[in-house]
């Protein structure tokens, strides 16, 4: 049975399943067991599952990832959350040196399945150091998964899948994304955690997004759609390993391309996509491809600057008129009633 | 250092924060803010023992320790409001606050991460030999973060003159004590178990914390060596934003009143004069009512600019 449910509810059917399922499964993080449960996404399964699986942790990201990698390698299946990917940073050596290596640099003799969830994106402003998108940081080491769900379906899937999977899998959740509603199993299931979801098909462009980014893809491929512009638009659910194929696919058939990343354009994966379609489809593509993403910069607390910082379906749908050499089109950005960094009008703070 | 003074400056940073949390519904200071409020008496005692060209630094709660050191308080409001007046020229909003002027040098929110950046800045000191120190205001929850035991440690090594100053309010976020630490180990004993000399001071008693402050302040110039105090206090709004949270389920309310009935400056304002008091209220008011209208009618940073200071 199929109902719809958000995305933070979607997270917590599958931790919920996944505790009840595997013994080996326990979930802890800052806040876990609070009563805010981690925008809904752990609460009550303190309640269900009992302090000995569900726990809150001190404020020692770096320490807890380690503790995290030792229980993964014998034999547990931890789900580690931390509420901000800036706050996780202080664990980067752990995931980086130990986590992503530990079943290289031991010949294979074992495994680190274990899953840290991390929240990225923006919000009201967060600034600079409360609201980064650094999938691609993750991205760019071996033995590391770098997943992003986009839809409540896939972001319970997906940690399911993550929960089952022998390796350190980095889950992203981009925090506008948890109140997003849509069709979702009550039952459990798996999605892949090494494709991308091609959302709508078209002749015309590929735009592929990266978590929040594939709601402005979609919104740009709607309007676009009205003045007969048709688009493949893909949802790039995993970042590391990368399915080149469906995209490879895609552009084959269109020729044009545009990769919206949710962060910074400079050295991300919009550069190793557009990379190696070209190194596949040079002379098949009519136009270079083109990259949207956030300037090189960081973010800027003030809504007089962060208004400006972020991407909107405007910026996507005029980089399509460039592409496709549409002049006789302009397109002007919507009043959306709210500032850049609100997810939606109504949002008044504090964080 | 009169008592009376004291206590006049936590009730002048009481009523700032009080007048932060009053106007922030109006959705113009737009960033998370974490009130000071309760938490007033760790600020101004300490403060009130060091001098201007002492250096301090704090985490994401910091309001009250910039306003005790001397920050200037319309160059805050004008920040909280993100404009380029403000401190950090609307860059970073209020978990980002400095003064270079009065010697607060930087506030960040990553928790533990200005520690060991605080203690750089007594190196500094400590390498120009000069007649200063540092000091770090930290929070209960931030012992527990591995940089923070890093910093102990070498402070202790290489006796650099920096006060760590740990705030204990009980909580990190919703998170209480007893799920974070043992709870037959103090904060105290952490510091005195890197070698490093500890004082405990009475509940958010700002006589208290002033005295045994200065005596640190001392002990750290003349025998140039690090010194830790733990001052128990109390938050009362929640984590983070303007309203009170007691309703939610992870402290009592029980606690919460216990706590402040227990207030020492709402108890001293009681034992002033009304008139007196008005007198000094209306100052203040005054001050905080030029500041706002500073921070309101300034203007935004100019959209151009967004990608100044990326690199020096
Ligand atoms: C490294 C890191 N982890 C988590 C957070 C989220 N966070 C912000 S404030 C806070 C609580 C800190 O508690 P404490 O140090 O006791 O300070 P208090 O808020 O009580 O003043 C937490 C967990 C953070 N900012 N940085
Ligand atoms: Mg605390």
């Amino acid at each position: 049975m199929s109902r719809k449910i958000s995305y933070s509810k979607a997270l917590l059917e599958a931790q919920d399943y996944l505790l009840k399922t595997y013994k080996e499964v326990y979930v802890m993080g800052l806040g876990v067991p609070d009563p805010k449960g981690i925008f809904g996404t752990t609460l009550g399964l303190q309640e269900k599952y009992g302090s000995e699986r569900v726990f809150d942790i001190p404020l020692s990201e770096n320490a807890m990832t380690g503790v995290a990698l030792g229980s993964a390698i014998s034999g547990m299946r931890p789900i580690l959350t931390h509420q901000r990917v800036d706050f996780a940073l202080v664990a980067m050596e752990q995931m980086v040196n130990q986590a992503a290596k530990w079943h290289f640099m031991f010949g294979g003799k074992m495994k680190a399945p274990m899953v840290i969830r991390m929240i990225i994106g923006r919000g009201w402003g967060q600034g600079p150091q409360h609201s980064q998108v650094l999938h691609n940081w993750f991205a760019h080491i071996p033995g590391l998964k770098v997943v992003m769900p986009v839809s409540p379906r896939d972001a319970k899937g997906m940690l399911i899948s993550a929960v089952n999977d022998e390796n350190p899998v980095i889950f992203l959740e981009h925090r506008w994304l948890y109140d997003l509603e849509d069709y979702v199993e009550e039952s459990s299931f798996s999605v892949e955690l090494d494709t991308c979801n091609l959302l709508r098909k078209g002749k015309d462009i590929t735009l592929i997004g990266v978590s929040y980014s594939v709601v402005d893809c979609l919104e740009a491929d709607k309007t676009l759609r009205e003045i007969g512009i048709n688009s493949d638009v893909i949802d790039l659910k995993s970042i590391r390993p990368l399915d080149m194929k469906t995209i490879i696919s895609s552009v084959k058939k269109t020729g044009n391309v545009i990769i919206v990343d949710s962060g910074h354009v400079f050295s991300g994966i919009s550069a190793e996509i557009s990379a190696s379609i070209y190194e596949e489809l040079h002379g098949v593509l009519k136009k270079p491809p083109k990259r949207i993403g956030l300037p090189d910069y960081p973010t800027p607390t003030s809504t007089s600057l962060s208004d400006g910082y972020y991407p909107v379906k405007g910026d996507i749908i005029r980089a399509t008129f460039e592409i496709l050499d549409i002049k006789d089109k302009i397109f002007e950005n919507e009043n959306l009633n709210r500032r850049l960094d609100q997810p939606n009008k109504f949002f008044e703070g504090p964080f | 250092m009169m008592l009376k003074q004291l206590y006049l400056d936590m009730l002048r940073i009481r009523m700032i924060e009080q007048s932060i949390a009053e106007r922030y519904n109006e959705q113009e200071m737009r960033c998370p803010v974490h009130l000071s409020i309760g938490q007033e008496a760790p600020a101004v005692g300490v403060c009130a023992a060091l001098t201007k060209t002492d250096r301090a630094f704090s985490g994401h709660r910091s309001h009250a320790h910039y306003l005790a050191k001397g920050g200037n308080l319309a160059s805050m409001l004008a920040e909280i409001y993100g404009k380029e007046t403000g401190c950090s020229k609307g860059r970073g909003g209020s978990m980002h606050l400095c003064d270079l002027d009065a010697g607060f040098v930087g506030a960040t929110p990553i928790v533990g991460s200005t520690v060991p950046i605080a203690v750089g800045a007594a190196l500094s000191i400590k390498l120009k030999k000069e007649e200063a120190i540092s000091v770090i205001f930290l929070g209960d929850g931030a012992m527990e973060t591995g940089v923070v035991q890093e910093s102990l440690n070498f402070a202790s090594i290489r006796k650099i003159p920096v006060l760590f100053v740990c705030e204990n309010n009980l909580y990190s976020v919703y998170s209480p004590l007893s799920v974070r630490q043992p709870i037959n180990r103090s904060l105290c004993d952490i510091a005195a178990a890197h070698g490093i000399k500890t004082f405990l001071t009475k509940e958010n008693d700002v006589e208290d914390i002033y005295t045994k402050s200065k005596k640190a302040r001392q002990l750290i110039l003349n025998k140039q060596q690090p010194v830790f105090i733990e001052i128990p206090t109390y938050r009362w709004l929640e984590h983070c934003g303007p309203n009170f949270d007691n309703d939610i389920g992870y402290r009592t309310q029980e606690e919460y009143i216990e706590k402040r009935e227990a207030d020492l400056l709402e108890k001293y304002i009681e034992t002033l004069e009304i008139k007196e008091l008005n007198k000094i209220t209306s100052k203040i008011e005054d001050e905080i009512k030029i500041a706002f209208k500073f921070a309101k009618s300034s203007s935004f940073p100019n959209s151009k600019s967004a990608g100044d200071f990326v690199y020096a």
